[in-house]
């Protein structure tokens, strides 16, 4: 009974802590509608701007907590300057745009940390007079962490206070709803949302600050902490600020008791909670449906057209990169199959997004399922290699066959989120089922089928594959399956007025996506010899995006294109770095801020100029 | 300099409080305003007449700077407005009332008056909740209530009165009579005249030829982006000929 109560105490002091980061996430996204991934980075560089203040003045209980105080002040300076430098520029942007911004910041936030503070985890000390227990019905427990239980209804208290008992937080609630009125009272938006983007970092670094004490400080908890957010804020509603305390709350007592009843998957527990809340309640516990749906700037507007002799190109180019084995050696054999395979990976998230407008955050999910069905084939069933190559498809198709069901039911933002629930829900799973998966040592030893062992056989045999599979995509693509598509994307109301069933072809170009990233997987596994988690993970489905974006949204052609520009910057630029990820998350910020309306609008932008 | 007790000598003709010339404006690609033209005397109340889709509400926006606009003079108390965002311009003086009303719905009334509030103005009449509860009795009694549970005049009143509280000298009033009911539509024209009689000048947009013969002093007539017709409103009253070639549907 006293275990459990104990159990439930620490449940609460992790849903303070939670509360406190998610609540700057809410904020920032109930005003500026963008969801800001950097969030986690801000929660990081506040747990090490904490560790560097107190290990230097934490000796006293004020220099202690004025170290926090100073922590969580700076982090929200960092906040109003990622306003100012970024954000600003992305308010009229795709979602596509913003969150891969914001993703770029967090590239960046993580090679500077590291740079500034190494890569080794940091113990901080603890608070002055609170390094004790108590006893509570024979346990003891933390008074550390008792001080953060309290915290989180003070913050709630005083975040209300702010915003419903202030001109400020009036005037914040006032350009919430309706920004353009707002200006034409007299009121400075951009003011305003740097001083919301300053809150909201203040907050995050404020939780990050206060965790010092409790746990090491590490390069990973950005990710980590803003995943757990995310599910927060779109379980609580987006936006709203009790709902986020009561979902910290739930998400809270869920993390305690889960890992006593399931240790093994409490990370999948998580988020299986928040697909069920979001069946029940599509905008969360406490969120209200929008009035108008917030019109997503369509990513595309100018329609996709055949190009002329598109065909002749095509197999001109496969016959030519059919011959290229004769005339190139091993390594650019290795680094072309790599190609062709994220070419088709990029193909298939294009499909979502230049046909269906469904930003998918989470397409890493069908890659590595289709990675790990083949690899798991082969290393429990003894699978010869055809077999698992067809296994890996079908596997993925499986997957984003239930995952879809749940995620089209939502657009915009929130099947950006939903599918990124999805991809952390297998990702876990493959991290953390050792028996199975092997965790982080994953599956080694998955080499193809004597015939296609050679370089070269690899290499035809993937260009069949994948030219095979990007053939049937464009078939789709203008096919009445893509017209069907692409009437949802522009006009769902429109499109379900003239009779199509929009969702079930969006959950169909879902499935289609998903099998086809699935055989991408597979044949990626065959080329590596192994799988890893990291096939699941977001930055692989960030990878996916940027493909995507480089190669330009509006033509077949490009997320090819894209592909190939990607892989050869990421492994002949910036393997020559160790700061790949500052460079990359550059790169990312940079096409993001140079393309703000997307590829389309810019070259409709010189058009319109000419 | 525009304090009538400061200067000794007030020039004979005092130039107009806002005038605009060669006014152009778009949505995106489609251009919507070619070559509007009016002035708006202080004190004066200008109604800018014309049919739905003539180009009013666009002509507002254009000036206050809410649509994309280029013009050859868009002048405002000696100030030119041509690079000026929507909330320099609110701060200059200009008070814009949208047609659709735009209720802060999660605010109560208290809450859109404070986010209209701005310090008072030389030359322009000053405002307080109280004194606008006293103009719009009806606001008083649902001080705590929020915008979404209003009628359409009530949110109209509302939007009135938070747009007073930035103590504006000039109001742009985007159809205030549309979709009200006749008695409200009288209390609207009362509110109007109250205003100008406080010292408030008006550019107010409306289709109603009887409400804006109740309460404007001249016309501006705009048709298809271009502006057709300017003059005095009984002049506008008694040329048949304008009437029916503009304005009758």
């Amino acid at each position: 009974m006293s275990f459990l109560l104990v159990q439930a105490l620490s449940g609460l002091a992790t849903a303070a802590t939670l509360f406190l980061v998610s609540s700057g996430l809410t904020i920032v996204f109930g005003v500026t509608r963008i969801v800001n991934f950097a969030h986690g980075s801000f929660y990081m560089v506040g747990a090490y701007a904490g560790w560097s203040l107190i290990e230097r003045f934490g000796g006293t209980a004020a220099g202690f907590w004025g170290s926090v105080a100073a922590a969580a002040i700076a982090v929200g300076c960092l906040g109003a300057a990622m306003e100012i430098g970024l954000l600003r520029r992305l308010y009229r942007s795709p979602e596509l745009f913003q969150l891969l911004g914001t993703f770029g910041v967090v590239l960046v936030v993580q090679d500077l940390a590291a740079w500034g503070w190494g890569s080794e985890d940091l113990l901080g000390r603890r608070a002055p007079g609170l390094k004790g227990s108590i006893d509570i019905l024979g346990q003891s427990f933390p008074l550390y962490d008792l001080v953060l239980i309290g915290l989180g209804p003070l913050v709630l208290a005083l975040l209300w206070a702010l915003f419903n008992r202030t001109r400020w937080g009036t005037l914040v609630r006032a350009a919430t709803q309706d920004r353009e009125m707002a200006s034409a009272l007299g009121v400075d938006p951009a003011r305003l949302f740097t001083g919301v983007l300053f809150l909201g970092g203040a907050l995050a670094g404020l939780g990050g600050a206060l965790q010092v004490p409790r746990e090491a400080v590490t390069l990973q908890m950005d990710m980590a902490i803003v995943v757990e957010a995310f599910v927060v804020v779109v379980v609580g509603g987006m936006g709203s600020l009790t709902g986020a305390f009561l979902a910290s709350l739930l998400i809270g007592q869920l993390q305690a008791f889960g890992i006593l009843v399931f240790p093994q998957i409490t990370l999948v527990l998580v988020f299986l909670f928040m697909a069920v809340v979001l069946v029940l309640r599509p905008h969360g516990l406490l969120g209200r449906a929008e009035e108008a749906p917030p019109t997503a700037p369509a990513a595309v507007t100018v329609p996709l057209a055949a190009g002329r002799n598109a065909g002749w190109w095509a197999l001109a180019l496969l016959a030519a990169m059919a011959a290229l084995p004769l005339a190139v050696g091993d390594y650019a054999l290795i680094l072309l199959t790599e190609t062709v395979i994220l070419a088709l990976f990029a193909a298939s998230l294009h499909l979502l997004i230049g046909l269906g407008g469904l930003v998918s955050f989470g397409h890493a999910a069908w890659f590595g399922l289709g990675a790990y069905g083949a690899a798991l084939l082969v290393r429990h069933l003894g699978a010869p290699m055809p077999l698992a190559l067809a296994g890996a498809p079908l596997l993925a198709g499986a997957g984003a066959l239930v995952a879809g069901w749940f995620c089209v039911r939502r657009s915009g933002l929130y099947f950006a989120m939903l599918t990124l629930a999805f991809a952390q829900i297998a990702w876990s799973v493959a991290f953390q089922w050792y028996a199975v998966t092997g965790g982080d040592n994953g599956i080694l030893g998955v080499w193809p089928s004597p015939w296609a062992a050679g370089k070269a056989a690899y290499y035809w045999l993937t260009l069949a594959l994948c030219g095979g599979a990007l053939w049937l995509l464009r078939r789709a693509a203008f096919a009445p399956f893509g017209y069907a598509l692409r009437a949802g994307r522009d006009s769902g109301l429109r499109a379900e007025s003239v009779g199509i069933d929009v969702r079930r072809f969006q959950w169909m170009a879902f499935v289609l996506a998903g099998a086809a990233a699935g055989l991408a997987g597979g044949l990626y596994a065959f080329a590596k010899g192994s799988v890893f988690p990291t096939l699941l993970a977001v930055p692989l489905s960030v990878d996916a995006l940027v493909m995507v974006l480089m190669g330009g949204i509006q033509t077949v052609a490009g997320p090819l294109a894209g592909a190939a520009a990607f892989h050869l910057l990421e492994s002949e630029v910036m393997s020559l770095t160790d700061w790949w990820r500052l460079a990359l998350g550059l790169v990312i910020v940079a096409l993001v801020l140079l393309f703000p309306r997307g590829i389309v609008g810019f070259v409709a932008g010189l058009r319109g100029r000419a | 300099m525009n304090d009538p007790l400061s200067s000794p000598l007030p020039p004979p003709v005092p130039p107009p409080l806002l005038t605009v010339e060669g006014l152009q404006a778009w949505y995106g690609r489609a251009h919507i305003l070619d070559g509007v033209a009016l002035s708006v005397g202080r004190g004066e109340v200008v109604a800018l007449m014309g049919r739905n889709g003539a180009g009013k509400t666009t002509t507002l926006k254009a000036v206050m700077g809410l649509a994309q606009r280029r013009a050859a003079v868009l002048r405002f108390d000696g100030r030119d407005l041509a690079a000026l965002p929507a909330h320099r311009i609110a701060r200059l003086g200009i008070g814009y009332v949208p047609e659709d009303r735009r209720i802060f719905a999660d605010l109560t009334v208290e809450e859109n008056l404070e986010v209209g509030r701005q310090p008072p103005r030389p030359g322009a009449p000053a405002w307080t909740p109280d004194k606008l509860y006293e103009l719009f009795p009806n606001l008083k009694e649902m001080r705590g209530r929020r915008g979404t549970r209003m009628s359409g005049g009530e949110q109209q009143m509302l939007t009135l009165a938070r747009t007073l509280m930035g103590n504006p000298s000039l109001l742009l009033l985007d159809e205030p009579s549309e979709g009200l009911a006749p008695l409200i539509v009288r209390q609207m024209a009362e509110a109007v005249r109250r205003l100008k009689a406080e010292g408030l000048s008006v550019l107010l947009s409306e289709q109603s030829l009887s409400f804006a013969a109740a309460v404007a002093d001249r016309a501006c007539v705009i048709e298809t982006g271009r502006l057709r017709w300017t003059g005095a409103m009984a002049d506008l009253l008694a040329d048949r000929q304008v009437r029916t070639a503009y304005l009758a549907v």
